[in-house]
C-alpha cells in the first residue's frame, strides 16, 4: 500500500513537471483566443523560446538571462504573428502554420550556425539551469507518514518556473476576470465592432494580448531546455503546444478549466511511462503509445459534442475590418 | 479614409503578386543566410545545381516534386470549399497503411491486379482520414483545423503502435514494417527508361509521377468541369447562397474532405509503392505540411500547384545539397524558405496589393495621358 502511494505520488510528480510546459501554453492560448485570435503558433513560439534560452544560457552561463532573451524571442514570433494576422488581416491559421514551421527551422539554422552540433546546443553545466528549490522544514516533515512524502515530493523540489506556471494561472483568471483590460479582452473576442465604437483599439488589444502569450511561451520554452532538460534538442516541443492548444478548448477558453485539462493530459503522459510494458489484469498489456493518443482523441469528441459543447469566443479568426 | 485601391489587373493578380510574395520571402532568408555569415548567391547556386544540373539531381528534384503535388492537390481541393486542412500529413500517412495492407494482402496477384488495387487502397484510407474530420465539421460543427491537427497526431501514435508492434518486421530493431510483396511495387523511371533502351541515372524517381500528372488533370476536371466542383467552389464562396440554390453543403464539405484526404494518402504510392516498398516511421517527413505552401503558391490551380511542387522540390533536392558545400547552411534551410513562403504567399498575401496596385494605375494612367499628349 505505501508502494502505490509513493508511486502514486511520483505519478502525480511527474504530471506536474509534464504539464508545466502545457499549462504556460495554455495560459498564452486562452490571452490570444479570447481576443479573436486563432493561436496555432504555440508550438513555434514555445520551439523558439526553447532554443533561445538554451543558447543564450549555454553562451552567458545565465539561466535568467536565458529566460529574458526566450521570452523577447517568443513575443517577437508573437509580433510575426500579429502583424500578418492583424495588420494585414491575414488568414490567422496559415500564418500560424508559418511560424511553426519558420521556428522549426531557425532553431537548426542558427543552432547550427552558433554550436556546429547538427543543431543542438551543449549541455549546461548546473549552475546554467533552473535548479530544484528545496523548501523549508522538509527534512522535520519526513517523519510526518503521509504528509512528510507529500511535500518532499510534490510540493517541494521543483524548480521555480514550475511554480512560477501554478501563479499564472490565478493570474490569467484575475486579469481575464477582473481587470478593465481582461473586460475589453473578452469583449474584443466576442464584439469588436462594440469595442471599436466605445473607442478602444482593437488592434492594439489584440496585439497585447499576443504579447502576453508570447511572454508566456518564452516562460513555457525556457523551462523545457533549461529547467527540464540541460539543452535544446531539435523540434524538442514535439507538439506539447498543439495539446495546449487542444487543452484551451478543452477548458471552454476558461483558465481554471484549462489548467485541470493540462494536468488531465500531463497525467496521461506520466501514467502512460509508467505503464510501459506492464501487464495488466483484464486488458493485458497497455498499448501506450495509443494511449498518448488520448488527449487529441479526448479533444476531438469534446468539440463533436460528445462530450458538453464548445463555446469558442464569437469573433474567434476573424480579421477586424474597421 | 486612405483613397480606395484600384482593383489589380488579372495578369498582375495571377503572376506579378505571386512573383513579389516569392521574391520577398527569398529575400528575407538571403539575408538570415548572409547573418550566419554565408553568401545567399552561391548558397542559391548550389541549390540550383543540386537541383537540375548534377548527375541525378532532376530526378530527385522530380521525386520530391510528385509528393508536392499529391500533398498540395490535397490542400488545393480543400481551400477551395473553404476548408483548411491541416490534416494532409496524417492522411498520407494512414494513405502509407492502406497501400500496405492491400499490398499485403494481395502478394498473390499480379502486378496489373495488385499495384491499381494497392494505389486505391492508399488513396482510400487518406480518403477515410480526411472523412471523418469533414463529417464533424459538417454535422457536428467542430472546427476542421483544430480537427486535422488531432488526426495529424492521432494518425502517427497509431502508426508508431502499429511499427513497434504489430506491423514490426519480425527480428528488425528499427520501427518499420516487413517488405511488400514485388507485386506492388511501382517501377522506378530508370527501369523504365532502360526497357526502352534510354540510360538516364538511377534515383527514387519512379512512375507515381505520371500518377501525380494525372491528378493534377482530375483536380482540373473536378474543380471546374464538373457539377461536384461547382458545387465545390460554391461552398467556398457562399455557403449560404450555395444552400439556397440546392446545394447539399454538409454533403459537399464531406465529400471535399474524402478527395482531399484521397490526394494526400496518394504520396504513399510514391514514398511506399515507388521507394521503400515498406511503411518506415514518419515516412511523411513533413511533406503534408508543404503541401500549404505549395498550394498557397499555386493558388489552387493545378499549373500554379505544379510549378510551385518543382519549386519546393528543387529547394528540397538542393537543400541537401547545402550540407555538402557549407559548413552553416544546412537541410533546414529549406524548412525557412518554406515557413517565409506560407508567410508572404499565404497569412501576407495581400500586402503588396495596395502599393503594387497604386503602382500599376498610376503607370497606366500615365501611358494613358502620354499617348493622348
Amino acid at each position: 500500500m505505501a508502494d502505490f502511494i509513493y508511486q502514486l505520488l511520483l505519478t502525480f510528480d511527474a504530471t506536474l513537471r509534464i504539464a508545466t510546459p502545457l499549462i504556460f501554453c495554455a495560459m498564452a492560448g486562452i490571452f490570444a483566443e479570447r481576443s479573436g485570435v486563432i493561436d496555432i503558433s504555440l508550438e513555434g513560439k514555445l520551439l523558439s523560446g526553447a532554443f533561445v534560452a538554451a543558447a543564450v544560457a549555454a553562451l552567458t552561463g545565465s539561466a535568467w538571462l536565458g529566460l529574458g532573451c526566450a521570452i523577447l524571442a517568443s513575443v517577437a514570433m508573437s509580433l510575426i504573428h500579429g502583424f500578418a494576422c492583424i495588420t494585414h488581416k491575414g488568414n490567422q491559421v496559415i500564418s500560424g502554420v508559418a511560424i511553426n514551421i519558420l521556428a522549426s527551422g531557425l532553431t537548426v539554422v542558427i543552432g547550427i550556425t552558433l554550436f556546429r552540433r547538427g543543431g543542438q546546443t551543449p549541455t549546461l553545466p548546473r549552475e546554467a539551469r533552473f535548479k530544484p528549490v528545496e523548501w523549508v522544514g522538509v527534512d522535520t516533515l519526513d517523519a510526518v507518514p503521509i504528509l512528510g512524502v507529500i511535500y518532499r515530493q510534490l510540493i517541494s523540489g521543483h524548480n521555480v518556473l514550475v511554480y512560477l506556471t501554478l501563479l499564472a494561472v490565478p493570474l490569467t483568471a484575475f486579469i481575464i476576470y477582473r481587470t478593465r483590460f481582461g473586460l475589453r479582452l473578452r469583449a474584443v473576442g466576442e464584439v469588436p465592432e462594440a469595442v471599436d465604437s466605445a473607442g478602444v483599439s482593437v488592434t492594439w488589444l489584440r496585439y497585447r494580448a499576443l504579447m502576453i502569450g508570447g511572454v508566456l511561451c518564452g516562460i513555457g520554452g525556457a523551462y523545457l531546455s533549461v529547467a527540464q532538460g540541460g539543452n535544446f534538442v531539435r523540434d524538442m516541443s514535439a507538439g506539447k503546444g498543439y495539446i495546449a492548444l487542444a487543452a484551451v478548448i478543452f477548458g471552454n477558453w476558461k483558465p481554471l478549466a484549462a489548467f485541470l485539462a493540462c494536468l488531465m493530459f500531463g497525467f496521461l503522459e506520466a501514467a502512460t511511462s509508467r505503464l510501459q510494458g506492464v501487464d495488466l489484469p483484464l486488458i493485458g498489456e497497455v498499448p501506450t503509445q495509443l494511449m498518448l493518443a488520448l488527449p487529441y482523441v479526448l479533444t476531438v469528441l469534446l468539440l463533436a459534442g460528445f462530450i458538453g459543447r464548445p463555446s469558442p469566443p464569437a469573433a474567434i479568426g476573424q480579421p477586424y475590418h474597421k | 479614409m486612405s483613397t480606395p485601391i484600384p482593383p489589380l489587373p488579372r495578369w498582375a493578380d495571377l503572376f506579378l503578386l505571386p512573383v513579389i510574395n516569392l521574391m520577398a520571402a527569398l529575400f528575407i532568408c538571403g539575408l538570415i543566410v548572409l547573418a550566419i555569415g554565408e553568401n545567399p548567391i552561391e548558397a542559391l547556386g548550389v541549390m540550383l545545381k543540386g537541383a537540375f544540373v548534377y548527375s541525378g539531381g532532376l530526378g530527385y528534384t522530380l521525386y520530391y516534386t510528385t509528393n508536392f503535388v499529391f500533398t498540395g492537390l490535397a490542400v488545393a481541393t480543400a481551400f477551395h470549399a473553404m476548408l483548411f486542412n491541416i490534416g494532409g500529413e496524417g492522411q498520407a500517412y494512414l494513405g502509407g497503411l492502406g497501400a500496405a495492407l492491400v499490398a499485403f494482402a494481395m502478394g498473390w496477384a499480379p502486378s496489373i491486379i495488385a499495384l491499381p488495387l494497392a494505389i486505391a487502397g492508399a488513396a482510400l484510407l487518406g480518403a477515410c482520414w480526411g472523412v471523418i474530420p469533414g463529417y464533424l465539421q459538417a454535422r457536428r460543427g467542430s472546427h476542421i483545423v483544430i480537427t486535422t491537427i488531432m488526426f495529424n497526431f492521432i494518425a502517427a501514435s497509431i502508426m508508431v503502435w502499429l511499427l513497434t508492434g504489430p506491423m514490426l518486421e519480425p527480428g528488425q530493431q528499427s520501427p518499420q514494417s516487413a517488405p511488400l510483396p514485388a507485386s506492388s511495387h511501382l517501377p522506378a523511371m530508370h527501369e523504365i527508361f532502360a526497357a526502352i533502351g534510354i540510360k538516364i541515372s538511377s534515383t527514387p524517381f519512379n512512375a507515381s509521377f505520371l500518377l501525380a500528372l494525372l491528378a493534377l488533370v482530375l483536380f482540373w476536371v473536378l474543380i471546374w468541369r464538373t457539377r461536384l466542383g461547382y458545387a465545390i467552389r460554391a461552398v467556398g464562396q457562399n455557403p449560404e447562397a450555395a444552400h439556397y440554390a440546392g446545394i447539399n453543403v454538409p454533403r459537399t464539405i464531406i465529400i471535399t474532405m474524402a478527395i482531399s484526404g484521397g490526394f494526400a494518402g496518394l504520396l504513399a504510392t510514391n514514398e511506399i509503392l515507388g521507394v521503400s516498398d515498406r511503411i518506415i516511421l514518419n515516412y511523411t517527413a513533413g511533406y503534408g505540411f508543404t503541401g500549404i505552401a505549395v498550394a498557397l503558391m499555386g493558388r489552387n490551380h493545378p499549373i500554379g500547384i505544379f510549378l510551385a511542387s518543382l519549386l519546393f522540390g528543387a529547394l528540397y533536392q538542393g537543400g541537401a545539397e547545402l550540407d555538402f558545400e557549407f559548413q552553416s547552411i544546412t537541410r533546414e534551410m529549406v524548412l525557412l524558405i518554406q515557413g517565409m513562403i506560407i508567410l508572404f504567399s499565404g497569412a501576407l498575401a495581400y500586402m503588396f496589393n495596395p502599393p503594387l496596385a497604386r503602382l500599376i494605375a498610376r503607370l497606366t494612367v500615365s501611358r494613358r495621358a502620354a499617348a493622348h499628349g
